[in-house]
Parts: C-alpha cells; structure tokens; sequence
C-alpha cells in the first residue's frame, strides 16, 4: 500500500509537471513522435524485407547438373558432398531418365524427345539454401565438385534486391540510433529544466526526510509519461497508415514477388514495440539528467 | 551515551573560512539548547552538522547514538525523519495550503490519509493555527507561517527539533509567542531542542541552558538560567 501511495504521489506529480513546463515538454514529445515514426517505418521495412526474403529463399534453388558420365557411385558421392555444405537446406536428386519422363507429359516434348536416340537431358541435384545471401558462395563450391558440369540460380535479380532491401534496412537502423539519442537528450533537457524549476521544492523534501527514490521517481515517469504521449501519433500512423497502404497496393509491391505482411498481426506487434521504445527513451533521457543534475 | 555528542568536530569550507574548531559537546535527550554567537559564527554549521546538511573535516557527531559522519548518503533521509528542521526563511512551499505543507512529509513517507489527517490536525493544534487549515503561505502573516513550518517539524513526534534562527524575520511580540509554542512541545512531547539565535532578549527570557560559539570555537556553556550579556559579542 505504501508503494502505491509512493507511486500515486510521483504520477501525479509527474503529470503536473508536464503541463508546468508545457512547451518544453511539446518539444521532446514531438521529437519523441518524430524518432518513434521512424522507428515504426524501420520495423515495417524489417518485418515486409524479413518476410520477402523468406518467401525469396523458399522459391529460390540451385539447379546442379551433373556429367552425363557420372556412374550410381558418384552420384552418391556428389549428394554426399552436397549435403555437407553448410548452407544446404535440401538436396533432392533427380535422374535424368525421370527428368524424361516429366518432361514427356508434355506431349509436344514427347514427340521431340522420341525422335532423339540418346536421352538428351542432364541429371540435376535441386538445392534449397538456408541464407539467400549466400547464394552465390554455396553456387561457387558446388560447382567445383567433380562431376557437376555446371550450376543455375537466379543470380543476379536476387541478389540486387536483397542487397538493396539489406542497404534500406541498415540505412533505417541507423538512422533510428540517431534519432534516439537526440530523442534522449532533448528528453533529458527537459527534465533538467524541471529540476531547476523545482530546485526549491526538492531542497525542502530532501530536509524533512524523504527518500531519495521517491526525490527522483516523479522525473524518471515525467520521462516515461513523455515518451508514451509521444508515442500516440507514430502509434496511429502506424495502425491506419500501413493498413491504408495494405490495401492501396492491394498486398504486394510493383511485382507479385514482393508480397507484403498482412496488417492485421504486424500493425500491433509494431505499436506495442513503439511504446515501448518510447518509454525506455524517456526514462534513459530522464535518468541521464537525474543522475547529473539531481544531487541528493 | 549522551542523545547527542560532538567529538573533537572541526569543520572548515571549501574557501578556507573555519566554521567549527575543535568543538566537543554533550546534550541529553529533552534539554533545551540556545546556540548563540554573531553571524558567522558557527551556529548554523553546528546545527546542520546535527541534520547532516554538513559533514565536518575531523571529529564525530552522534545523535541518538548514530555517528551521523558515516551515515551513507543514500540514508540520510532515515535520520532526517526523526529530526524535525524549523528555518528562518520558513521554506514553505507557496502552492500548497498550510494542510498540505505539513502533511507534505508524511505524503512523501507513504503514510496512509486517515494517518496524516490525524498528525496534522494534532500538528495544527499545538502551534495554534487550526483555523488556517486552507489558507496559502502567502495569505498568512510571517509568524503564522513560522508556526506552519513548526507544525511541519513536529508532525511526525521527532525527538530532536532544530530551530535555525526561528525568530530572526519577526517582530519582538510575534518572536515571544513563537517561543512560547516551541517551549510547549519541548515539555509536551519531551523534544530535544537546539535553537541557534542571537536574539538576546528571548534567551534571557527563558532561562534556558545557552552555549555560547565565537569563531567557530565553543567559548562558553552555561547550564539553565544562564545570560549572555558578556558573551555575545
């Protein structure tokens, strides 16, 4: 109970406070708000480039086609290689004579394929990768496996859009890092500002005996209670701005390769990760100026 | 042990000035203490030492048998709770109403309501200032606001009450029924009181025990009745 008076006390105190110094708190609230857009714009462009990815990585796979002089020993050798590398996924073999045998379900190829005497397609191994970003790397070693005559992937338009999806989303986290120092300081300046303003009333609690922690709760939620308020505006962008995008492209982007996570899961997850950095900037802002300027 | 006790206590600031020079002192728990000598004595430095506002450079200080010396700061406020601080200036906070001010410390402690209601109004009575419950600092006279801030340092029963120069901003009349009411709690609640203060008149008047400090150095302790005519200057 006591704690909770404690705590009651500090929130209200902390409330008061924001209005006492009202334009100074707007100020860090919309810095705050600015810095939280961000984040939430960084976090979507993660979780859609993630999520891309993945769908890239699924459909994506090496084709190895393999000498046509390769005997049952060496095709057992040559998966056994495969396998070992460390970024295979799967490793199916698939023998040329079923290959044929596909590929004559077509009837237009079955009236070719019989006019051949020999069979004139390859035997492949078809590999799944873990990492995408690899792709090239593990298309490298096993093409310089005896026996593979050479290899397939989509090169280059995976790797252009993956690298530029990774140069984005390094780009936003970086650029969030910035903000949020900046976010942190302003925060903190404010709280100073308050101290200052209340350097009267903490000298007299200081003398008639009141704890130190509760001297300095009521500034770490001031903290807090600005980051969450500046939190309200990238929270709303982020529920009605993706949802509204969603639906304007209709899901995907330019192509149906670049397919877009559903709103309904990410747009919450997003907010709930908004508030919280918004709280944690605040506090650290907040106890940056405590511990400096807060002499108790 | 004595209630209170300064070993060998020497405290010199930061710009050289010597406020306290080897000072050695023993009060007993519900004496009444003057604390005299001219500005810059040392009166206010010996009773912030008390509170820990100050620490000395050399010696020891035990109030109710703490050496407050090696108090972390981190608990200080354990002590500042049993010590009860009037000032001269009152530092009263101008926002709140007098209810506020003195149940300000007992808010900041986690009491419950129904707690500090009680304290407060038995607060309140003593210094006689019941009727003013709801008035602003600033709607009152400067000795109503002294009584609001001697209400504040005995809302919570301390044993020790420090009175830093408590008269020095009223008029001799207003100076004479502060006394009256510090004089009350000390026999009623059997409080330990220091007051430090040069106003002559009001220590003769009371006839109390009166340690006499003159630049930084205790010149003079003279038990109950004493006077200082010879010694204050």
């Amino acid at each position: 109970m006591k704690i909770i008076r404690i705590l009651n006390i500090s929130f209200k105190d902390a409330f008061k406070s924001v209005f006492r110094n009202f334009s100074l708190s707007m100020a860090s609230v919309s810095c705050t708000a600015i810095t939280l857009i961000l984040v939430s714009l960084a976090l979507l462009v993660t979780y859609n480039v993630n999520s891309i990815t993945k769908d890239i990585e699924d459909v994506l796979t090496i084709v190895a086609f393999i000498d046509n002089k390769a005997t049952d020993a060496d095709v057992e050798s040559l998966k056994n290689e495969i396998d070992v590398l460390s970024n295979v996924e799967t490793n199916v073999y698939n023998s040329k004579d079923s290959i044929k045998e596909e590929l004559s379900k077509d009837e237009d190829l079955k009236q070719i394929l019989e006019t051949l005497d020999e069979n004139p397609v390859q035997s492949t191994f078809v590999i799944n990768v873990k990492d995408v970003r690899k792709i090239d790397e593990t298309a490298k070693k096993i093409k310089e496996i005896d026996k593979v005559v050479s290899v397939k992937y989509g090169e280059s338009l995976v790797n252009k859009l993956v690298s530029t999806f990774d140069v984005i989303r390094n780009a936003c986290i970086v650029a969030v890092g910035a903000l949020i120092l900046v976010t942190a300081f302003l925060i903190g300046n404010t709280i100073k500002i308050t101290i200052f303003s209340r350097r009267n009333e903490i000298g007299i609690m200081r003398l008639v005996g009141t704890s130190n922690m509760v001297i300095k709760l009521p500034f770490l939620i001031e903290g807090a209670v600005l980051g969450v308020i500046g939190s309200i505006i990238p929270i709303l962008l982020t529920i009605y701005g993706y949802s509204f995008l969603y639906d304007f492209v209709g899901g995907k982007l330019f192509t149906d390769l670049i397919v877009l996570v559903k709103p309904s899961v990410l747009i919450y997850k997003v907010s709930c990760v908004i508030i919280i950095v918004g709280v944690v900037v605040g506090m650290f802002g907040s106890l940056r100026a405590v511990r400096k300027y807060l002499k108790v | 042990m004595e209630f209170i006790e300064l070993k060998n206590v020497f405290k010199v600031y930061e710009n050289g000035v010597t406020a306290l020079a080897d000072a050695n002192l023993t009060i007993e728990k519900g004496e009444f203490v003057f604390i005299i000598g001219q500005s810059g004595s040392g009166k206010s430095t010996l009773t912030k030492l008390l509170y820990r506002e100050e620490k000395p450079n050399k010696g020891s200080v035990y109030v109710g048998g703490i050496n407050v010396c090696k108090l972390k700061n981190g608990n200080v406020y354990k002590l500042r709770r049993k010590i009860g601080v009037v000032f001269q200036d009152f530092k009263l906070l101008p926002k709140l109403t007098v209810y506020e001010n003195i149940a300000y410390p007992l808010e900041s402690y986690g009491m419950n309501p129904k707690e500090i209601r009680e304290k407060v109004l038995m607060a309140t009575e003593r210094v006689g200032l019941k009727e003013k419950l709801r008035s602003f600092p600033n709607q009152l006279s400067g000795g109503e606001q002294q009584r609001v801030c001697i209400a504040r340092a005995i809302v919570n029963e301390p044993k020790l009450i420090i009175c830093d120069e408590p008269t020095g901003d009223l008029d001799p009349k207003i100076s004479q029924e502060i006394m009256e009411v510090i004089s009350k709690i000390n026999e009623e609640l059997g409080s330990t009181i220091i007051m430090a203060t040069h106003d002559k008149e009001i220590v003769n008047k009371m006839k109390k025990r009166v340690i006499c400090i003159h630049n930084g150095v205790i010149v003079s302790d003279k038990k109950k009745g004493s006077y200082v005519e010879n010694e204050d200057n």
